[in-house]
């Protein structure tokens, strides 16, 4: 009965949905394009990015960017707070995690994928300017290569205070890169670096710095948060 | 009917159709992973949709990279892109709280299933 209900509200929610969207044409967008013409076209001419969104994501809406850096940390923490457990006296909590050992051809190929998924996501949070990808992208790569070592060995722990550490540097580097733009300019996260020349490595000014400090903490947060979730949820044998 | 009614059809009624799956997945199923999995499907659909808005005909990615500078292509807008890229970041973080407490619930009540979970219903 109450699917039935679902069913019945959730087609006439779709079906309006769909009604409303059908008026704008699939493939028309350049017709409807407003601020992006103006996005596109300070992209390349003020900011010297070639990478609009990129452009968009870290300079125009950089203050946006910010808070949703703050929504990932927030995240993690609140992951971190809810899964705390507390160490009862003469309950031994266990060490090792909760998956089963690895293959012997998981151990070489994971040893052999690490390294290689760490420079990976690096190059692509540095050129998250020139190329897709950024550093939330870059970040995530690198938390991948993580994972698979975690799923690789039993034993594999992450260093808590470099992950924090490495995390909390990260996020005060955004927030100075913004306050120069405060001190040198007239507004918060302005970009007063010298932009240099499109599709060059060492251009855009402060976007590519905002998004190389962005990289490490995803990367350092998606880290924290695979352990937290990884570790010690073996149930406990009271 | 021409031809675009029916693509306009086609994207945006896949887009709807997987909110509409994840939000039936939401309402409905008993188990509190599946109700986890829903969300996400319903994520992915809005972001799709989102995309889909944004898409220009023979638009290429709107970068401007050594292949396409001084030529004049048209560009897909760029605008949805960098908000879903926003959405895809927050969804995340909402899986994993969600996920969070999956486990949390696990851990104090020994089941998934939300029937079972007495504490829920008042």
């Amino acid at each position: 009965m109450k699917k039935y209900v679902a069913v019945v509200l959730l087609l006439f929610f779709g079906y309006y949905l769909l009604l409303s969207f059908l008026q704008l044409d699939f493939g028309r967008a350049d017709e409807r394009m407003a601020v992006s013409k103006d996005y596109l076209h300070e992209s390349v001419a003020t900011n010297k990015v070639a990478n609009v969104i990129t452009s968009i994501v870290v300079n125009f809406r950089g203050f946006d960017t910010l808070g949703e850096v703050t929504v990932l940390f927030l995240a993690s923490t609140a992951l971190a707070s809810i899964l705390y457990r507390r160490n009862k006296p003469g309950v031994k909590v266990p060490k090792e995690r909760i998956l089963t050992s690895a293959s012997h051809l998981l151990h070489i190929g994971a040893k052999v994928l690490f390294p290689i998924s760490i420079v990976l996501g690096a190059y692509i949070f540095i050129h998250g300017h020139l190329t897709p990808g950024g550093g939330f992208q870059g970040g995530a790569v690198i938390a991948t290569g993580v994972l698979l070592m975690i799923l690789s060995y039993r034993k594999f722990h992450v260093n808590h205070n470099i992950v924090s550490w490495v995390e909390s540097i990260a996020g005060i580097a955004f927030v100075a890169i913004g306050f120069t733009g405060l001190i040198f300019g007239t507004s918060f996260l302005e970009n007063v670096f010298p932009v240099g020349t499109l599709n060059a490595l060492m251009s855009g000014g402060a976007i590519p710095l905002i998004y190389i400090a962005v990289g490490f903490k995803v990367g350092a947060e998606l880290i924290g948060l695979l352990d937290n979730i990884l570790l010690n949820n073996k149930e406990l044998k009271q | 009917m021409n031809i675009q009614d029916f693509i306009n059809f086609l994207v945006y009624g896949t887009a709807i159709f997987l909110i509409i799956g994840g939000l039936y997945a939401v309402l409905t199923k008993k188990y509190l992973t599946k109700i986890v999995i829903g969300l996400s499907i319903m994520d992915a659909g809005i972001n799709l949709l989102l995309i889909a808005i944004g898409y220009t005909y023979k638009g290429t990615a709107p970068i401007f990279s050594p292949a396409v500078e001084g030529k004049t292509v048209t560009m897909v807008d760029p605008v949805p892109q960098a908000l879903v890229l926003t959405a895809i970041v927050i969804g995340f973080g909402v899986t994993a709280v969600a996920l969070s407490l999956v486990i949390r619930l696990y851990r104090h009540h020994n089941t998934l299933c939300i029937d079972n979970i007495k504490n829920l219903k008042w």
